[in-house]
């Protein structure tokens, strides 16, 4: 034995259960929430055609219609449909989550959940409305 | 003093794109993704979405709109990594990754906004 004490900070190594990669299929919750985070890769989907987009507008009508003929291939259709479920999987619970992360509470009581979401889904539908307008309106 | 953690302002441009990709990506996507290449509606012009993008408020709005979901997508898809398939000995390699590729998309939409003719 040493004569001398020597602190040696006590690190228990804990038993735990290894947790399978796949965890989140074994409940419908879980399954639901790797989705939403999985809702990402279409927001890249988006911002990354929408770069594109704005390049092509750069360089001229040739390359706004090559970007055109692009996005009409099969590839780029079952691409975007799959993304545009998950961009609005994304949207609804996103504005499901504002009343749970800030509850409003008016007289001491606490508002209904959907009395704080449904502001959400308003400026959703009216900032829809005015995007569809910019580019397609007033012909 | 406990060192200071980025999380809060990474969390803020998290919560910002978050919103900005739920209010306008659906619908732009609906319909350059889905509607003008299917026929449903008739796409915008060349000579209409330049002279759309050549007003700065546009821009500027086109700027967050490029940028802030980029951050929001970066931040999330790295968690999914994490805590989905548990790839946690990559943790920095998958940080960098993602949001250097925020980062670089962000630079994209600058230079790009910015030289539009």
């Amino acid at each position: 034995m040493k004569a001398t004490h020597v602190y040696t900070p006590y690190r228990p190594k804990w038993y735990r259960k290894r947790v399978s990669t796949w965890w989140w299929t074994q409940q419908w919750r879980s399954f639901k929430f790797i989705l939403r985070e999985l809702s990402s890769v279409a927001v890249g989907y988006c911002g990354a055609i929408l770069l594109v987009l704005l390049w092509s507008l750069t360089q001229g009508p040739e390359a706004y219609a090559t970007f055109q003929s692009w996005l009409k291939t099969p590839l780029f259709i079952v691409m975007s449909l799959i993304a545009f479920g998950f961009v609005l999987y994304h949207s609804i619970t996103w504005f499901n989550l504002a009343p749970k992360a800030m509850p409003v509470r008016v007289g001491g009581k606490r508002l209904p959940e959907w009395m704080v979401a449904a502001p959400n889904y308003g400026a959703w539908i009216a900032i829809s409305a005015v995007v569809v307008w910019f580019l397609l309106g007033g012909k | 003093m406990a060192k200071r953690s980025n999380e809060p302002f990474l969390w803020s441009l998290f919560s910002s794109g978050g919103m900005i990709a739920a209010l306008m990506f659906p619908v732009l996507l609906f319909l350059f993704g889905l509607a003008f290449p299917l026929g449903w509606l008739e796409a915008p012009s060349y000579e209409r979405l330049l002279s759309l993008v050549r007003y700065w408020p546009v821009r500027l709005v086109l700027f967050g709109l490029c940028s802030l979901p980029l951050f929001h997508g970066a931040h999330r898809f790295r968690f999914t990594l994490y805590d989905g398939l548990q790839i946690k000995h990559l943790n920095e390699l998958i940080a960098v990754f993602c949001y250097g590729s925020a980062i670089a998309g962000t630079v994209l939409a600058a230079y790009i906004l910015w030289n539009i003719p």
